[in-house]
């Protein structure tokens, strides 16, 4: 999976845990999660679980901790595929 | 200073029409909501009908974001959202905008046990060592609050949002606190209604009471037979109902359309004393908080004209009878009109009380008592009483002036909410 790939993978992902007033255009890799996106922080949650499933992972709790930006969460998945 | 009370919304999610409208005609017509629901008969239940509405799937999205769709299995939060949302639209009022909510209106909303479903399948997820897959949803979808939480995000409103429940009463008690908080001058509209989930996880205690009747798995439409000599036990239903009570100042001021007032009402209990139980009620405390009602509203017990029972078709419906007999001093043809819903939708549990508060207060809309379904032969102990003609079969025009509406429930809890029609 190129680099492309992933971050199109992540932004549909995000896309569905957007505020009804945050467009997907808003999305971009250095994008915080909850403090630019608005996304409700309980739904940081959601998202790990979505990744795990979309790119067959395990994602830990510290992973979910510095997982702030969609840079962070890209670079937490490369991070995951390499290792498996 | 003390505010009178009307209803100026409704909204209804049975089983036997989603929406006003198709209730208000399923229950002009007879029409049944009772099927057979082959979940059942696979889990081998001795009853395998039920009441559960019919929701089609392109109607979710019309109440919920693709997000809240999302993982959600709790149906009692489905029913309550269409039927709290409808009732909200139905007066007329507004979602609050984005900032701020609106500090004058709140949410009691009731239930018994919410997202069964959800937490079943939490419940596997926890067993097989994978807590961590459970997601960000499963503690609003099961907390029995989760309805009223729901409703007060999505309406955006300020004041008291909170969750009752009282078995079986739940929905007509959820009416009378929000008729107190209104006339008490702490809120000007109160949405209140109660909703009750569906499915073989809520109705299974039921069946292993064995008091759900067995021999109409082949006939579903015939088998919830309230105040009929051939009554076997209640059909199990589920749904939600919603009404949208206003202070008469706040109503006048929008222009809003009144459905009827609320004169007033009572809650009561037996304490599991003289005859009362967990599951049976005490007669006197039945009389007392049927008498109470009327009183409170103003009214001597005789103004009753109108009389929804709660009658789920068990041996006890000759009891209610005798104890309304005896509460309103009336018998033979001074009995009010009285009919029960359940007949129709089987006994909707939580959602029981708001759900026929709804039908009640579209009877005085309409000017009719709506037919008894399967009360073709009622019970002799109930015609000693009353007179045949007071137990209508098919609907009536009538125009109910003082209704009563009453809900019991397990615990020998008991409330009374007293409609009429509105007059300036």
């Amino acid at each position: 999976m190129t680099k492309e790939e992933k971050y199109q993978k992540l932004r549909e992902i995000v896309t569905i845990y957007l505020p009804e007033d945050v467009k997907v255009e808003a999305i971009r890799r250095e994008s915080h999660f909850i403090n630019e996106l608005n996304i409700n922080s309980a739904n940081l949650v959601d998202i790990v679980l979505d990744v795990e499933d979309a790119f067959d992972i395990t994602l830990e709790n510290e992973d979910m901790d510095q997982m702030q930006t969609v840079d962070d969460a890209l670079q937490i998945i490369d991070k995951k595929l390499e290792a498996s | 200073m003390s505010s009178r009370v009307v209803v100026t919304g409704l909204g209804v999610c049975a089983p036997n029409g989603v929406g006003l409208e198709a209730f208000t005609t399923s229950l002009q017509q007879g029409i049944s909501g009772i099927r057979f629901q082959p979940k059942l008969k696979q889990l081998q239940f001795s009853c395998q009908i039920a009441g559960e509405p019919l929701i089609k799937d392109n109607l979710l999205q019309r109440y919920f974001t693709p997000l809240q769709l999302r993982g959600l299995n709790a149906s009692g939060l489905v029913y309550g959202v269409i039927a709290g949302t409808d009732a909200w639209k139905n007066a007329g009022l507004p979602i609050s905008p984005k900032e701020h909510p609106d500090w004058d209106s709140g949410i009691i909303f009731g239930t018994g046990i919410l997202g069964a479903d959800k937490f079943r399948e939490s419940i596997y997820a926890i067993d097989e060592g994978n807590v961590r897959r459970l997601g960000s949803t499963s503690v609003m979808q099961v907390m029995a609050s989760g309805i009223s939480a729901y409703l007060g995000g999505m309406l955006g409103v300020g004041n008291q949002v909170t969750t009752n429940s009282s078995a079986c009463t739940t929905g007509t008690e959820g009416v009378l606190m929000a008729y107190e908080r209104i006339k008490s001058g702490k809120a000007s509209r109160m949405l209140t209604g109660s909703c009750s989930d569906s499915g073989p996880y809520i109705w299974a205690g039921f069946d292993s009471m064995r008091i759900l009747p067995r021999n109409y798995n082949d006939n579903p439409s015939k088998a919830s037979r309230p105040m009929s000599a051939t009554a076997t036990g209640f059909v199990p239903g589920s749904g939600a109902g919603a009404l949208v009570l206003e202070s008469l100042e706040s109503a006048l001021d929008r222009g809003a359309h009144i459905y009827a007032e609320v004169l007033g009402g009572a809650v009561n209990s037996g304490g599991h004393r003289g005859e009362g139980s967990m599951t049976a009620p005490n007669s006197e405390s039945v009389v007392r908080c049927i008498q109470e009602a009327t009183w409170d509203a103003g009214l001597h017990v005789t103004d009753i004209d109108t009389v929804n029972g709660h009658l789920t078709a068990t041996s006890k419906d000759p009891l209610e009878i005798r104890n309304w007999s005896n509460a309103l001093a009336g018998s033979g043809t001074d009995f009010p009109f009285v009919n029960s819903f359940k007949g129709l939708f089987g006994h909707c549990l939580a959602a029981a009380g708001s759900i026929e508060c709804v039908a009640s207060v579209l009877q005085i809309e309409k000017g009719q008592v709506f037919g008894n379904k399967n009360c073709e032969d009622p019970h002799p102990e109930i015609t000693d009483l009353v007179h045949p003609s007071r137990i209508p079969q098919k609907t009536i025009l009538h125009q109910p002036k003082f209704l009563a509406k009453a809900s019991f429930g397990f615990g020998d809890v008991n409330a009374c909410v007293i409609f009429s029609a509105f007059n300036d």
